[in-house]
């Protein structure tokens, strides 16, 4: 036999190995078998996936820092929300008025924060009650499936073509503007979307054959519900939720910037924007800036913390 | 293909039924409305709805009645304006609205599209995370906020365009602006999602074997299957365009069928809000009935699916 | 015999987040005009990788060409601009990808994509690059191509969109065909018919075929030689003859052993035990040490040099060293 002239790189040519290295090597088998990633439960892993997103957590900040103050805002400021003080009215944002004042001369900074309690308030509710409407008609057309699960998917598809805000305008022309009609009219429509994902979801739980597994192999059904189902089933219902906020927070400031939500002189930031309008021809900028600034980030924070959850908790997308 | 019409014809009208009786039942039931005998309007306006809504019948025969009317298209009289119809307010309205909707679309489209496939190709690079922390912001930003601060800027205090109205080309850009830059940002980032997507199927790299240059796969093989989901959700752009008519013909002083209808709105003008309500709605409606056909037409597989799979 | 294709210490790394990954650690092949080479190994291994090198369709980034020359009928391709790259690709060099489920575009007809290679390449009319899709629909057995053309890929059985992948790679009549995994995905029935093409192709054709594959059944059937490939490297290579009938890797005999065969009866098949290793940091010495059976303390320190049996059959194994053979022999005696 003759030795091929090729030798890869990197070794030591035939005649320069020492003869004691020919001696047969103790294998350890399982070694190579080894797992060597530490398996992290999902909701860590998926946690950590959210945190090493930078514009989500920015997100989550925001919104953390919105709720303490629209909770704790107004109790350390000196005014009143709607009381007027025309005399003042249009004071730029100095030491005494952050924010400045509206044309009635009502602090800016006393209603932005006034304006986020509504804000939130619409969002939560909503996708609240979206959530549980959602899920018990979600969950029985799934479950129930055949020709029940096709009538209310029918009637899904039928709702689905309605122009969402019309309706909603509409319900509130006869209802008439206030704070709980508007929750009302956003959810009559808004539980479609989160119907069918829910019903998607459990199709794909009943479809699922490592439960029936697990049941065998004597797993607890509190275990199999936190190990197999949340963590398959949850991620997409979480993600709807955090962008119904959003949409239900546009949604109400759309309404009382057109005179059908919450009405003056109480404050919503949609309300605020609605009598700025005037103000901007004027040059008093920052009757308009505030509630504009307020309303676009609060959006901007739980789209982004949206898209952070949708990438964080996609188990398909898990490495 | 045809069952596939055929069924969302079916789901379009009943849809559309649903929506004319919701507003039956809605106008019926408030106090005030021209259904309610405790009105207390003008003795021309008076003889006006008794004319048109027959309120002597029943409400059976009403409801019948006001199906018919709506068929044939006949809104009714407006309770505000006496001497005008619903139909006079549309017929002036309709159309600038129409203008102004279809070149928010125009608009919308080319540049979301535009952004969206720029960021995929650039996948990861400055240009992607520019294009979709921009495509963020602009869902984020309210049309109506939007609109004011746009006025304030650029009309106001840069003097560059006009204030309002509905004049001239130059009139037309900053509503336009205001309104596009949502859907503008909702289709790139679509796009940017299904184009990465597209990117890594393997006719991608059998189009890169047979030795295409880069343009060609991208135009013929990538741009037409990552445009499909933009097309399923035009329907929705489309009613989010129209109700955003609303505010923005209402800051712009844009002579629209929007202003009349918030103005309708404030002044508690319910013929005139129904009868935009129901015009809007059908409009809507039967412009997702064209999308979905759309769809049908240029996705190939679907006539198989519905054929086989429902 | 000439060489069409000769690949020299090719080194191809991709970079992710976790680090670089190793995917092609220096490898050398050669096929011959006309002939079968087949590329076997398991999933992983850089087969796959080291296709879409040839290609250059490597992506760039995360993954590189780092190293190495691939000399296509004497020019080297790892240093053409990737213009003259794209005049290679489909009318020189062709590829076949695994699933024909997803290798063809589902909202173009099948004509169009047969017909867009030839005209990309060729100035031909539409009526010239119809006629020549027709031939290729007859030459690779679909039925009623006049129609056929006109459908769209979902309309076609796996089998069928597998023999329009083929006549798409074969269209411009290339003098390379580099079939990836291309039976993977399909019935048994199928996959058998679709072998049989290969070899009618290539008797119609005289086109040299690399065969990326991790089954050995196919490569029993129309490979004419086999190179095998381990975490990386091609460990060795032979003649079909050689390779089945006289393998001289461990690794080589585990693949052998792990299959069924009908020449052989009375056999277990027995699993290689283990897993390869991971491409991050591989091992400097032999990469199938942990798994093999008479792995000794050389091979975790020392790649071994590359052996050859004939002038048609090499292996990189430190069991053809003496030393090694002696030690074998003084186990024997002792047991």
């Amino acid at each position: 036999m003759k030795l091929a002239n090729k030798t890869p790189n990197s070794s030591l040519p035939p005649s320069e190995v020492p003869d004691e290295w020919f001696t047969w090597k103790e294998q350890d088998r399982t070694a190579s078998e080894a797992v060597s990633r530490p398996s992290l439960s999902y909701w860590k892993d998926a946690w950590r996936r959210l945190v090493k997103n930078k514009l989500a957590m920015a997100g989550l900040v925001f919104l953390i820092l919105l709720v303490i103050f629209a909770v704790f805002g107004p109790i350390f400021s000196p005014y009143d929300v709607n009381r007027q003080d025309l005399p003042n009215q249009y004071q730029p944002p100095s030491a005494d008025h952050w924010f400045g004042t509206d044309s009635a001369g009502r602090d800016v900074f006393t209603r932005t924060w006034y304006g986020a309690r509504i804000s939130l308030f619409v969002g939560l509710m909503a996708a609240l009650i979206d959530f549980t409407i959602g899920i018990i008609y979600g969950g029985i057309s799934g479950y129930k499936g055949g020709r029940t699960d096709n009538m209310m998917m029918r009637i899904i598809e039928i709702l689905y073509g309605l122009p969402y805000l019309l309706v909603v305008i509409l319900l509130l022309v006869v209802l008439g503007p206030s704070l709980s009609t508007i929750v009302i009219a956003l959810t009559v429509t808004g539980w479609v979307g989160m119907a069918r994902i829910v019903r998607g979801q459990v199709l794909q739980i009943k479809n699922f054959e490592f439960i029936l597994a697990s049941k065998s192999f004597g797993t607890t059904t509190s275990r199999i519900i936190r190990k197999n189902l949340l963590p398959n089933t949850m991620g997409p219902i979480i993600v709807q939720m955090t962008l119904t906020v959003p949409s239900a927070i546009f949604a109400e400031a759309f309404l009382s910037f057109l005179g059908l939500g919450i009405q003056a002189p109480f404050a919503s930031w949609g309300v605020m924007a609605n009598d700025a309008l005037g103000a901007i021809l004027s040059g008093n900028w920052w009757t308009l800036f505030f509630p504009a600034f307020f309303i676009s980030f609060t959006m901007f924070a739980f789209n982004v913390l949206g898209d952070g959850l949708q990438d964080a908790l996609d188990p398909k997308l898990r490495k | 293909m045809l069952r596939y019409i055929l069924k969302r014809l079916m789901i379009m009208l009943v849809t559309l039924w649903i929506i004319v009786t919701l507003t039956f039942i809605l106008m019926v039931s408030i106090p005030g409305s021209p259904f309610n005998s405790e009105r207390g309007t003008n003795e021309a306006v008076q003889a006006n709805l008794e004319a048109h809504y027959n309120l002597d019948e029943p409400y059976i025969i009403q409801y019948l009645l006001y199906l018919k009317s709506i068929v044939t298209f006949d809104f009714g009289p407006s309770i505000k304006q006496p001497s005008q119809t619903v139909n006079d307010m549309l017929g002036r309205g309709f159309p600038i609205s129409f203008e102004l909707g279809i070149m928010t679309i125009i608009v919308a489209v080319i540049s979301g599209v535009t952004l969206g496939v720029f960021a995929a190709l650039k996948h990861n690079n400055v240009i992607d995370y520019l294009a979709m922390g921009f495509a963020v912001l602009g869902i984020s930003i309210p049309n109506f906020v939007l609109a004011t601060l746009l006025i304030q800027q650029l009309a106001v205090n840069l003097e560059i365009f006009p204030v309002a109205r509905w004049l001239s080309p130059a009139h037309m850009i900053l509503p336009i602006t205001a309104l596009a830059t949502g859907p503008m940002a909702i289709i790139a980032r679509l796009t940017r999602s299904t184009m990465l997507e597209v990117l890594t199927q393997d006719y991608i790299k059998m189009a890169r074997a047979k030795g295409l240059s880069p343009w060609k796969i991208i135009i013929k093989h990538a741009l037409k299957n990552a445009l499909l989901p933009v097309v399923t959700i035009m329907g929705t752009l489309l009613a989010s365009i129209l109700t955003g008519t609303f505010v923005i013909e209402k800051i712009f002083a844009v002579p629209g069928m929007g202003k009349y209808f918030v103005e309708s709105i404030n002044q508690r003008d319910y013929p005139v809000i129904m009868g935009t309500t129901v015009f809007y709605s059908s409009f809507l409606i039967i412009m997702l009935f064209l999308v979905d056909i759309a769809y049908g037409i240029l996705d190939p597989r679907i006539k198989i699916h519905k054929k086989g799979g429902e | 015999m000439d060489t069409i294709l000769e690949v020299k210490n090719l080194h191809v790394t991709f970079s992710t987040y976790g680090g670089t990954i190793k995917a092609v650690r220096g490898v050398d092949f050669h096929l011959n005009k006309g002939e079968t080479l087949a590329i076997v190994g398991e999933s992983g291994c850089g087969k796959s990788v080291t296709s879409n090198a040839i290609m250059r369709l490597i992506p760039d980034p995360p993954g590189k060409i780092t190293n190495g020359t691939i000399v296509f009928k004497d020019k080297d391709l790892t240093a053409l601009p990737e213009k003259t790259m794209r005049s290679i690709r489909g009318v020189d060099i062709s590829m076949i990808f695994q699933d024909p489920m997803t290798a063809l575009n589902p909202t173009l007809t099948i004509g169009t994509q047969l017909m867009e290679g030839v005209r990309q390449h060729h100035r031909i009319t539409s009526d010239q690059a119809k006629s020549k899709a027709l031939e290729m629909m007859h030459l690779v057995g679909i039925p009623n191509p006049t129609e056929r053309l006109k459908q769209y890929p979902h309309q076609f059985s796996g089998g069928m969109r597998q023999r329009i992948v083929i006549a798409m790679a074969l269209i411009c009549e290339p003098e390379l065909l580099i079939a990836d995994e291309p039976t993977t995905a399909l019935d048994v029935t199928i996959q058998a018919q679709i072998l049989e093409l290969f070899d009618e192709i290539q008797e119609a054709t005289g086109v040299s075929i690399i065969l990326i594959t991790h089954d050995l059944g196919v490569v029993a059937k129309i490979a004419d030689r086999i190179a095998v490939m381990y975490a990386g490297k091609i460990i060795e290579v032979g003649t079909k003859r050689e390779i089945f009938y006289d393998p001289q890797h461990p690794y080589t005999k585990g693949l052998l052993k792990s299959v069924p065969r009908l020449d052989v009866t009375g056999e277990k098949l027995v699993p290689i035990d283990g897993t390869p290793p991971d491409l991050f940091s591989p091992p400097k010495g032999c990469p199938f040490t942990a798994r093999c059976p008479f792995a000794m303390e050389v091979c975790d320190k020392v790649y071994p040099v590359t052996t050859e049996q004939s002038d048609t059959h090499k292996v990189d194994c430190w069991l053809q060293d003496e030393r090694a053979k002696q030690l074998l022999a003084a186990s024997a005696i002792k047991q």
